[in-house]
């Protein structure tokens, strides 16, 4: 089991030093390269000369990468231009990370509690109306694209029916203590219930929009893996035992069913911090999401690339802890 | 049919009834949109306690099904299950969902083919074991452990403390199919269904395995269903042989009877599939030839009659009936003759006998599998 | 990769999508003794009499003939198709030419409303809506089917390279591809789209096509992996034919099925994705040719006065991108020897 960790540990080394290479590579490749990068389009050209020598680009590629992986883990990405001008970029990522994280969790549950058990039942009524519906239900959850699903939300529940805030992580007036930046969180640590309830009715809407493309996959994934695993031999041979139906569903059928389940949730982060881009600049809610959509449109790059590779990092660290988690539940896993 | 059957039993004049009868069982599988399929028709044979019964044939011929229906474990939809399966003169096919849950496990138990695919790969040995004995016999798990320790240990798996808490993919073939035993024989049931239970396994494992049952089933009293392809599995084990083809039983008797004198073309056939040892060097197999896809319907012919030796005109116009004559039962209007089985028995086999069989069936179908279809 | 039970989603579903290729003569192994659970024993039952070795278009043909859900989508995409190739002769109106211009008020009425001749309505320049959603159909179709045209172009050489070369080159490609799989596969797109100094139609294209090259690539690779060790490779190795044949004449025909799957389904994210391009502002500026995608993204400037101006585009888009992967749905599950039962 350790040297399992360990050897994922190393993969996933491997796997950001190719992912920083790629995206120093595409940094040079963007158009105005590094400095405008840093500095922005607007530069003036003494600046640009200055920061051409000290950045050393006129030395050999190589020793520009690692000078860029060396900036790049002291978190040295320089300074905003369009998000948040002034601030530094990698700032700017500590302050809005843990608002997405907060996002994409709410869309998860969102996801999970729907997802798993419909797939359940419409996999246990295989080819009936449900099963059908469900089935063109989440295929038209896929097809509609996910800031238009946004949008929609927003105008029918903010802007016409005022149920819910229209955009933002927190209302304005409220004036809560900071402790974790979960905004949630924060309220139930300091009983500021008001604050927590606030941030939750600001979440609604932009996890509903962000859930429904991960609700599609975990109800197929869900359906199709117990669909398969009531035609097993030991879902039979639990039932030759003649084991109660409460027996047979939740320690043969679901425990089997739900494995591939765990993993394509943890892979689901991938597709929430896209997802994340297009209903956080909907909703303008300040998380990394927001923040990449405003970068991609001003092109601020020092934002863009600490994102991207904090947003692929985050991705690869996940997919190891998704691994992690499959070996302890699958003991053919954990035991060999 | 049925009256035939109770003939045999009062001429047998054996001590105990039977535990278990089952009386012209018929499974008809319907799927909207096609043509209704008859999968097991008008079967009948009894078991009585410490008896081993076997159902012998080709696959599709309709002996897992017998045995699923038996279990009740058909699905609900699209199959018509009728006539009686009765244990101790109860009708179990009469029986609700929830009755028939309480037999399984409890009175019937039954082994699989494929000992690993038969076992829940995350739920360790120990817990397959002790559920069967929470829900039967209201056990609490910390009070079944022992016993399925015990279990374990009678079945023949070493160092069963370890093992129950092990999980199925750290267990050998034989030891998995010694674990889906213990499973089996948890509850003690009176009745054991065990459908190819040796098929997955190592010849040599398999005779272990066969002699583990026999013990068990002599030990235990335990009335034992065996459904195989493999006639040396009958040969070693089994005390009354059905043989069945396309669904009717075509052919029935003690085991002895039955190897010392087929009468069933289909049953010689068998016989002479197989490979043995004390035959004459180069000595040829006679496989069966055709498969089941060439099955008349029984309704008015013989089934095998495209397939057999020595069909005769009758066979492909009228049905035949399963006549009982004595220990024995046979359905069939030519059946094999002390002749034929002197002339063309596996140890006096002359290549030329084969000609006229061949000559016979020019439509020799390539399909045909030398030994039986189903052999892996 | 160190674990083979892990069923590492993306990856995983190419992978099991590569193992249905060219699995033909799988319909013939039913009836197995106790095979199978109850419900399996009873559709085989059925099956008995059905002869072996259907050749695996007919068989899924059959099947599909009769499923709605395919037929719909089917239809749909067959509607999608016709408009885009007569789009300029059903259109009433030129797309480009800002027919209302002289109705639209800055402040007060940037959007000119439905009337006569114009039954959508008209946008902020105003050209009219229901012609440029005919011709958008177009250019929709366009991005669709070039960047899955690009992205399965690129697949197939890496694919093919991995599949048919083996040894290093499989390694070194397949570690590529799977850092590449790595990247949440939008954020791709959105990257690469980025460094285009001047979006067009093509860049759009080209950014999306990237994203579906890896997934291409591994789904061939896995198909070629499943033709290789087949019968009917063996025997054309056998007989001595050459490699580059048994790969192009042999293996990759055999490999399209899960290939047709997936472009089908890629069709439809293709679209999905250009929308959200046009959305951040990274896709094609030069709106005189009309495409849905970019039409709902400039549309979110006047969404919440003129929701109709988005809505129009973003139903043709579901309806389309559904129409698409109903049908590769279908198709997958009919091409998936498991499904068959």
């Amino acid at each position: 089991m350790i040297r399992f960790i360990v050897r994922r540990l190393l993969q996933m080394v491997g796997v950001v030093l190719i992912l920083s290479l790629l995206v120093f590579l595409w940094l040079r490749s963007l158009p105005g390269g590094t400095v405008s990068a840093m500095l922005g389009e607007r530069a003036t050209p003494e600046r640009r000369a200055a920061l051409e020598k000290a950045l050393g680009l006129d030395q050999p590629i190589w020793v520009q990468y690692w000078e860029f992986l060396k900036r790049a883990l002291t978190g040295q990405f320089g300074s905003s231009t369009g998000v948040q001008p002034g601030t530094d970029a990698f700032q700017v990522f500590l302050t809005r990370f843990p608002a997405t994280i907060e996002l994409a969790f709410f869309a998860l549950v969102i996801a999970v509690a729907l997802g798993i058990p419909l797939g359940y039942l419409a996999a246990r009524r295989r080819g009936s109306i449900f099963d059908n519906l469900s089935i063109v239900g989440s295929l038209i959850g896929i097809a509609v694209p996910v800031f238009f699903l946004a949008f929609l939300l927003k105008y029918w529940f903010a802007i016409k029916l005022h149920w819910l805030p229209v955009s933002g992580r927190q209302d304005p007036d409220i004036n809560a203590t900071r402790v974790t930046g979960f905004f949630v969180l924060d309220g139930l640590l300091t009983r500021e219930y008001d604050a927590s309830w606030d941030a939750i009715k600001h979440l609604i809407l932009p996890s509903l929009a962000l859930a429904t493309i991960p609700f599609a996959v975990i109800f197929r994934i869900t359906r199709a893996s117990v669909l398969e695993v009531l035609d097993e031999d030991y879902v039979r041979t639990a039932e030759s035992k003649g084991l109660t139906n409460k027996v047979i569903r939740g320690r043969h059928v679901l425990r089997n069913a739900l494995l591939p389940v765990v993993t394509t949730i943890g892979l689901q982060t991938g597709g929430l911090l896209v997802g994340a881009v297009l209903t956080e600049r909907v909703f303008s809610y300040a998380g990394l999401g927001e923040a990449l959509a405003i970068a991609f449109e001003r092109r601020d790059y020092a934002v863009l690339q600490v994102c991207i590779l904090m947003a692929a990092v985050t991705f690869v660290i996940v997919n190891l802890l998704v691994d992690i988690a499959y070996a302890v539940i699958d003991p053919r896993v954990r035991t060999r | 049919m049925t009256e035939t059957i109770e003939n045999i039993q009062t001429r047998r004049g054996e001590d105990a009834g039977p535990l278990l009868s089952v009386r012209d069982l018929k499974v008809t599988f319907q799927r909207s949109g096609e043509q209704p399929f008859v999968a097991v028709d008008g079967v009948s044979f009894d078991v009585r306690p410490g008896q081993t019964v076997g159902l012998v044939g080709e696959s599709g011929c309709g002996k897992s099904v017998t045995s699923l229906a038996i279990m009740g474990l058909l699905p609900e939809r699209g199959v018509k299950i009728e006539g009686e399966v009765l244990y101790n003169g109860q009708d179990l096919l009469k029986l609700s969902r929830n009755q028939m849950r309480d037999r399984r496990g409890a009175d019937l138990g039954m082994i699989f083919q494929d000992p690993l695919s038969s076992l829940n790969p995350v739920v360790p040995i120990g817990i397959q074991v002790t559920e069967v004995l929470e829900r039967h016999r209201g056990l609490s798990r910390k009070a079944a452990t022992p016993i399925a320790r015990e279990m374990l240990e009678k079945v023949g798996i070493p160092d069963p403390n370890r093992r129950l808490t092990d999980y199925p993919h750290q267990l050998s073939g034989g030891m998995r199919q010694r674990a889906l035993i213990a499973i089996a024989l948890a509850a003690q049931p009176r009745v054991l269904i065990a459908d190819e239970p040796t098929t997955a396994l190592d010849v040599t494992i398999q005779a272990q395995i066969l002699a583990l049952l026999k013990e068990l089933v002599e030990d235990t009293g335990t009335a034992l269903i065996m459904i195989t392809h493999d006639l040396g599995v009958v040969a070693g084990l089994v005390d009354r042989v059905n043989v069945l083809y396309a669904g009717k039983i075509v052919e029935r008797g003690n085991r002895h009877e039955l190897f010392a004198e087929p009468r069933h073309p289909y049953t010689w056939g068998l016989l002479n599939s197989i490979p043995r040892l004390d035959g004459t060097r180069g000595q040829k197999l006679t496989p069966i030839p055709g498969s089941v896809s060439d099955n008349l319907p029984w309704a008015s012919a013989c089934a095998f009659a495209p397939r057999c030796s020595q069909p005769i005109e009758v066979c492909r116009e009228q049905q035949p009936e399963l006549v009982e004559e004595g220990t024995r039962a046979l359905r069939c209007f030519n059946p094999i003759d002390d002749e034929v089985r002197s002339g063309r028995t596996p140890d006096a086999q002359a290549p030329t006998s084969t000609q006229p069989r061949d000559a016979a069936y020019p439509t020799d179908d390539p399909k045909g599998d030398p030994t039986m279809e189903e052999s892996r | 990769m160190p674990n083979p039970l892990n069923p590492n989603s993306k990856k995983d579903r190419i992978d099991s999508l590569a193992a249905t290729a060219g699995d033909r003569h799988r319909s013939g192994d039913h009836a197995q003794p106790g095979g199978g659970v109850a419900v399996a024993t009873v559709d085989d039952a059925g099956h008995v009499e059905e002869s072996t070795g259907v050749s695996l278009l007919a068989s899924a043909w059959r099947r599909l003939r009769r499923n709605p859900v395919f037929l719909l989508g089917l239809a749909i995409t067959t509607i999608f198709v016709i408009v885009a190739i007569f789009a300029p002769w059903l259109a009433p109106h030129d797309p480009a030419k800002g027919l209302l211009i002289t109705e639209v008020r800055q402040q007060t009425n940037p959007i000119p409303a439905a009337r006569p001749g114009f039954p959508l309505g008209a946008d902020n320049a105003g050209r009219d809506i229901f012609s440029r959603l005919i011709v958008g159909s177009r250019q929709t179709l366009v991005v669709g089917v070039m960047a899955t045209l690009f992205g399965f172009l690129g697949g197939l050489t890496l694919g093919t390279l991995a599949g048919a070369l083996g040894g290093w080159v499989d390694s070194l490609v397949m570690r590529i591809v799977d850092v590449m799989l790595s990247i949440p596969s939008l954020l791709l797109a959105f990257s690469i789209a980025a460094i285009a100094a001047r979006p067009s139609q093509w860049t759009v294209i080209i950014a999306i096509a990237v994203v579906q090259v890896p997934v291409f690539a591994r789904l061939l690779r896995g198909s070629m992996l499943a033709q290789r060790a087949s019968d009917h490779v063996l025997a054309a190795r056998a007989l001595g034919v050459k490699r580059s044949a048994i790969v192009f004449r042999h293996m990759l025909p055999n490999a399209m099925g899960p290939v047709i799957v997936q472009a089908t389904l890629v069709v439809a994210t293709s679209i999905i994705d250009a929308a959200a391009l046009s959305f951040l502002g990274l896709g094609n500026p030069d709106d005189r040719q009309p495409e849905w995608g970019q039409m709902l993204g400039a549309a979110q400037r006047f969404i919440y006065d003129y929701p109709a101006l988005a809505i129009w585009p973003a139903l043709c888009i579901i309806v389309v991108a559904l129409g698409f992967t109903l049908m590769g749905e279908s198709l997958r599950e009919a091409l998936d020897p498991k499904s068959r039962r």
